[in-house]
């Protein structure tokens, strides 16, 4: 039996076991209620197109933040994984910014800069930044001495050796922390939506008709949506990285 | 220039260091504007709210009290009882890989949840204070030591299990002897991450509903508009992070010599 | 000591089942030294594997000192070709030796002792503190030789032992074991691809044939008991006796 069948398998048995503490009263229904009502509130929700529009905002303000994050950190990356010099030396700024949990960040930004998409995409791109630019350092830092070596036997050019052989190396390594950092970064804004009141996207969606208002179970509802769309998108990037770079070892 | 390099990066390190701050302090000056108050300005409000203590208390003060240590104490609870059931519950999955299978979907989507969500849940369920607090700590930071634990177990070179298994030697022993020092790079691994996260975790629940702690110190000043006090805040908790981070690192490396030196040894 | 009755062992079911092993069987008397020679793939690791109980086999029967094995029997130890897999890297080497003591009846202190006897014996008691991965590969698979002996099995078994070593190292470590069997008096099993070696360790040579493998031959080596690696290695007897072992193989 393949894996994700027993994945899938191992999922329904929670949902029966859910339902079951449910009809058996073993938790509060107002707080945390059966599976089934729970989807009713989820198809609630994007029966509205009020949510629908939230939810695109959302996925949208996720891309950026991924995108952007990728562009800053996988340069960076590669610079300072070729520079030991420079990693050296920029160390100490790095450890000290790296703990800063962004979502500390939330109410200096929301006054300095106000409420509205731009604040919390630059959290989550502040978020996001680290694992892909740790994880590519590293794999700069794994390259098998054994294949350099080989290039130069055969006096392989610099350019070509970092194209042909180290490029190839590092980008397994830079997918895991594109991995890592979509989880990341779409925690981030729906935090920052969570937490802000702005208004807009998935999250404010979320606090505004569910929390402020009681409604636990949409809340319930809001949360398993999010899992929903992380889960997948980590299942979709790590299958492709299968796929594709099934030859590469563990990343980081 | 230096004989000895490590003291010549240490020294560069912590160079690059002072000049951002210079520059900060630079630019907030230059740019006077309320909600960015200077470094200066800010460790001397550091200072007054937490080392206005006695010589004979390290110079901590009664902020100490109120602000730093429950927060610690809920960090450090918290992310010691994630670390142990993650563990726990990890190695004993990875033992038995198809129970890990099944497990799977479900994980994956636990671990996508954004944490910060739940607070409401566990702030109905729980009401204000540290218990609310150390659920959504644990619930939140439990995932990376977790799968990890599960991959480290997992990956136990077959040739240790041969080896172990044509000495007889018992199950227990083979968990508690093999398995765990096998699966502890992994684990540690995991373990930093979910420090990460639990700091995190920590400050936000905090920032909604607890009487006292780094994370209200944070959300209460910047409600009055106390932005000095904000950024002290802010800035303590990314040393709090610091440091602790440091602390795992120097236990990992203690504990996990022999495996920096083999990695070292395969080049 | 040692019965193999009609071993056999087929791999996959229906269509994808390949038959690894036909039937092999063959005895090993007590003091004895026996080398299994075959070429690759034919299943030598399998059939030792299956004679440490760490392998269930589909046909056949395996008897240790009167006893039918099922599952992993509690006199013999096993050295794996690949010794720094095998040996733990968190552990020192004296920790390693006596590793699969552990779980025994022993004191903390006899276990101690047992462990600085065979690395004592294996030419290794300066490096007891040391570990595993600061060790050449020659030292790592004495190191795993004297946690067999510390074991103090009634058989044991090895596979490939010497495959992993250079040259020189390995002349030294098939010296080695000539010395377990007499001075420890041992009774081994020994897997190898190397002729010289199995002709030159053994008082007798199975020979295997490929893939679904069978029992070609199993000769008698009549050389003297006192092993040298020059000497013996020149003698007639022992060009004539790797002579056939390599014609046999060829079959």
């Amino acid at each position: 039996m393949r894996k994700s069948v027993r994945g899938l398998i191992g999922l329904l048995i929670f949902l029966c076991l859910w339902q079951l503490a449910d009809q058996l009263k073993l938790i509060d229904p107002t707080f945390v209620p059966g599976p089934i009502v729970v989807a009713g509130r989820i198809g609630q929700l994007f029966a509205k197109a009020e949510f629908r529009v939230d939810f695109v905002a959302t996925v949208l303000a996720w891309l950026i933040a991924i995108i952007t994050a990728t562009a800053i950190a996988v340069p960076l990356g590669l610079l300072l994984g070729s520079l030991p010099v420079l990693r050296s030396a920029t160390s100490a700024v790095v450890d000290l910014l790296r703990p800063i949990p962004s979502v500390t960040l939330i109410p200096l930004v929301l006054t300095a800069f106000g409420d509205g998409a731009q604040i919390k995409i630059i959290l989550a791109t502040f978020a996001s930044i680290w694992p892909i630019l740790f994880n590519v350092i590293y794999g700069l830092r794994e390259v098998d001495p054994l294949f350099v070596d080989t290039a130069r036997a055969f006096r392989t050019t610099r350019l070509r050796t970092a194209l042909a052989i180290r490029l190839p190396y590092v980008t397994p390594f830079a997918l895991t922390g594109i991995r890592m950092s979509a989880a990341i970064s779409l925690v981030v804004i729906v935090s920052t939506e969570f937490l802000s009141n702005s208004g807009i996207g998935f999250g404010s969606f979320v606090v505004l008709n569910g929390e402020q208002s009681g409604d636990i179970p949409m809340v319930i509802g809001g949360v398993v949506v999010a899992g929903i769309l992380g889960g997948l998108v980590n299942a979709l990037l790590q299958g492709a990285q299968n796929r594709w770079f099934s030859w590469a070892q563990e990343g980081a | 220039m230096f004989a000895n390099s490590k003291l010549a990066a240490f020294v560069q390190r912590w160079l690059v260091f002072a000049i951002c701050v210079l520059l900060w302090q630079w630019a907030a000056t230059v740019t006077n504007n309320v909600v960015f108050p200077t470094p200066l300005a800010i460790v001397r409000k550091a200072q007054q709210l937490w080392l206005n203590g006695p010589a004979s208390q390290l110079f901590l003060g009664s902020g100490i009290n109120q602000d730093v240590l429950p927060s610690v104490g809920r960090l450090a609870g918290g992310w010691a009882i994630a670390s142990v059931a993650g563990i726990v519950i990890g190695i004993a999955l990875g033992l038995v890989p198809v129970l890990a299978d099944y497990a799977s979907t479900v994980l994956a989507f636990m671990r996508a949840v954004p944490p910060v969500m739940l607070v409401p849940v566990f702030f109905v369920l729980f009401h204000i204070g540290t218990p609310m607090q150390l659920a959504t700590i644990v619930f939140g930071s439990i995932w990376p030591v977790l799968l990890n634990s599960v991959d480290g177990a997992r990956s136990v070179d077959p040739i240790k299990a041969d080896t172990a298994r044509a000495y007889q030697i018992g199950r227990l022993r083979w968990i508690t002897s093999v398995v765990l020092p096998a699966a502890s790079p992994k684990i540690f691994a995991g373990l930093r991450i979910n420090l990460a996260f639990a700091l995190i975790l920590m400050v936000v629940s905090e920032l909604i509903g607890s009487p006292d702690g780094l994370g209200y110190q944070i959300a209460n000043s910047e409600n009055t508009y106390d932005y000095e006090t904000m950024w002290a805040g802010i800035a303590l908790v990314s040393l709090l992070g610091f440091v602790l981070n440091r602390l795992l690192v120097a236990v990992e490396n203690r504990a996990l010599a022999w495996h920096h030196s083999t990695r070292l040894l395969e080049g | 000591m040692l019965d193999v009755i009609e071993l056999g062992h087929t791999y996959g079911t229906g269509a994808k089942a390949h038959l690894a092993i036909d039937e092999v069987s063959f005895r090993v008397d007590a003091g004895e030294i026996v080398c299994v020679v075959g070429p690759s793939g034919c299943g030598k690791t399998t059939l030792l594997k299956s004679v440490a109980g760490l392998h269930r086999v589909a046909r056949g029967q395996i008897h240790l000192q009167g006893h039918q094995v099922h599952g992993v029997p509690g006199d013999l130890a096993v050295v794996f070709q690949d010794y720094s897999r095998s040996l733990f890297p968190w552990l020192n080497v004296a920790s390693n030796v006596e590793f699969p003591l552990r779980g025994t009846s022993l004191s903390r202190a006899q276990r101690r002792e047992r462990s600085a006897e065979a690395l004592a014996w294996v030419g290794l008691a300066d490096v007891a503190r040391k570990h595993p991965w600061e060790l050449s590969g020659g030292m790592q698979q004495r190191v795993a030789i004297a946690r067999a002996l510390a074991y103090r099995p009634a058989l044991m078994l090895m596979d490939e032992p010497f495959a992993s070593v250079d040259a020189q190292t390995r002349a030294d470590l098939e010296d080695l074991v000539l010395r377990v069997r007499t001075e420890q008096d041992m009774t081994i099993l020994l897997v190898t691809h190397d002729i010289d070696e199995s002709v030159y360790l053994g008082d007798r040579v199975l020979v295997l044939s490929e893939s679904p493998t069978t029992v070609v031959d199993t000769l008698k080596v009549d050389l003297p008991r006192e092993r040298d690696q020059i000497i013996t290695r020149a003698s007639t007897e022992f060009v004539r006796l790797r002579s056939e072992v390599a014609r046999q193989l060829r079959r």
